[in-house]
């Protein structure tokens, strides 16, 4: 390298050419990992990102350098991105009435109405 | 840090495929209407072939940023001022680096691989933000990139981190949450050398003399003769103008500097009271264009050595392949 670099490390390299060509090829940056991390026991693992990383080990290591150096953390998954089955978001209309089945839900169900009605006319005195 | 306003676009655009230059137009629809709702694109939906092009190219260009962001930072940690601003600068060079990784992830979302985007670094056919290409000479260089190209960053990623595509947002957000702490201590250095002896503000002074016109470029050339904006805010891809981002950045930031009793090299820079917008000299948007395609002071050297790091680590990478390992894209 013709000029000198203001970092001392880079002057100590042997820098090759950067004409050279040199390729890095596909796959050597090894395989996807999901990562879920728990804030505090007791808590889901939630799911945060993913690392590559040539074995399930080493992911769990990367999983903490990425995800586990800032804040609470408890404890790391990871799994293989590849493992992960999921629907497919075009079917996303399948949950699409969720929100309309009521008599899945406490407030489809009115008992104080009845409740109120009943005890009104329970009030009343009886009739001789 | 880093991802700036600019994306940098081949200026010889290759003749689209049939398919890419007619997306369905229904389904272009059910995209447009989803973004206008302001629902989020996951990886598995549909998209236009022009969306994933653009996204792919702002997300790894943001990534690389980060990468080479970290070398002239990186450089001081063995001379940092101390035992605290040399552990700040150790945790926030790892960061950058972090950074990256989350970038390079989202990226990949989209159908181009890691070792692709590597690949298209080290030959220079994708970019990273210009201002890497400068030096840091001194320490106080390494105090105004803490404190103000992080700021310009947050600017810029803050408001992308509102866009429409799923993964780009979630990993902008942690990055958000992360560069806080690194414009804080930046402020903090900055702080130090400006309250300090006569000779720390002469240093500081003249660092941020050099490294003004960069600042100003960071944001990407002004909107009049800034390209392909339209379909990218409609998409929300692009979130602001450069414009926008750089005013926004000058109206937080240059008051910060003027009451430390700093000065900028720019007799013209003033906030016009009537209009609410910053006024300054048109910084050299030629240098810029040269300094992108190869002619600044650092371009070589930062890609030689991001060149020696791959090939220097090569074995290590291949001692622990596992070829029965089935490979696969990030889900999310």
């Amino acid at each position: 390298m013709s000029n000198q670099s203001y970092d001392p490390r880079v002057n100590r390299l042997k820098l090759g050419n950067a004409d050279d060509p040199i390729k890095v090829e596909e796959g050597e940056n090894w395989n996807v990992y999901e990562v879920f991390h728990q804030e505090k026991r007791g808590a889901h693992h939630e799911h945060v990102g993913c690392v590559h990383a040539p074995d399930p080990q080493l992911a769990l290591v990367f999983a903490k350098e990425q995800f586990g150096r800032r804040k609470k953390c408890v404890n790391l998954w990871v799994v293989r991105s590849a493992d992960i089955l999921a629907f497919d978001l075009e079917d996303e209309d399948m949950f699409a009435n969720n929100l309309e089945k009521t008599y899945r839900d406490a407030s489809g169900f009115k008992v104080m109405d009845k409740i109120n009605k009943f005890k009104g006319e329970a009030v009343k005195p009886p009739k001789a | 840090m880093y991802g700036g306003g600019y994306i940098f676009d081949e200026p010889n655009k290759k003749q689209l495929r049939e398919e890419q230059q007619h997306d369905d137009p229904e389904k272009l629809a059910i995209f447009e209407a989803r973004i206008s709702k302001g629902e989020k694109i996951e990886p598995g939906d549909w998209m236009p072939a022009e969306y994933r092009r653009q996204l792919t190219r702002l997300i790894e260009q943001h990534a690389h940023s980060e990468i080479i962001g970290a070398l002239p930072e990186g450089t001081w940690i063995t001379r940092a001022p101390g035992f605290k601003r040399k552990l700040a600068l150790i945790a926030k060079v790892q960061d950058e680096i972090g950074h990256g990784q989350l970038l390079y992830n989202a990226a990949e979302t989209l159908g181009k691989s890691r070792e692709a985007m590597i690949n298209d670094l080290l030959s220079g056919k994708s970019k990273y933000s210009n201002v890497f290409n400068y030096p840091a000479k001194t320490w106080a260089d390494v105090t105004v990139i803490g404190f103000l190209i992080d700021a310009a960053a947050i600017v810029n990623q803050v408001a992308n981190a509102k866009g429409s595509y799923g993964p780009y947002c979630r990993a902008l957000e942690r990055i958000c949450y992360e560069e806080s702490f690194h414009l804080k201590q930046g402020h903090d250095a900055l702080i130090a050398l400006a309250t300090g002896t006569p000779m720390q503000k002469d240093m500081l002074q003249d660092a941020l003399n050099r490294w003004w016109q960069p600042i100003m470029h960071f944001f990407g050339p002004p909107d009049k003769v800034s390209q392909h904006s339209e379909k990218l805010m409609q998409w929300r891809v692009k979130m602001a103008s450069n414009d926008e981002m750089r005013n926004q950045f000058l109206d937080t930031y240059v008051p910060k500097l003027w009451e430390l009793g700093l000065t900028l090299p720019d007799p013209l820079l003033h906030k016009n009271t009537e209009t609410g917008r910053w006024e300054y000299t048109d910084p050299d948007w030629d240098l810029f264009f040269k300094v992108i395609n190869g002619g600044g002071p650092c371009n070589q050297e930062r890609l030689q050595v991001r060149r020696w790091a791959e090939e220097e680590g090569r074995w290590v990478r291949k001692a622990l392949m596992n070829p029965k390992e089935r490979r696969a894209l990030p889900v999310a």
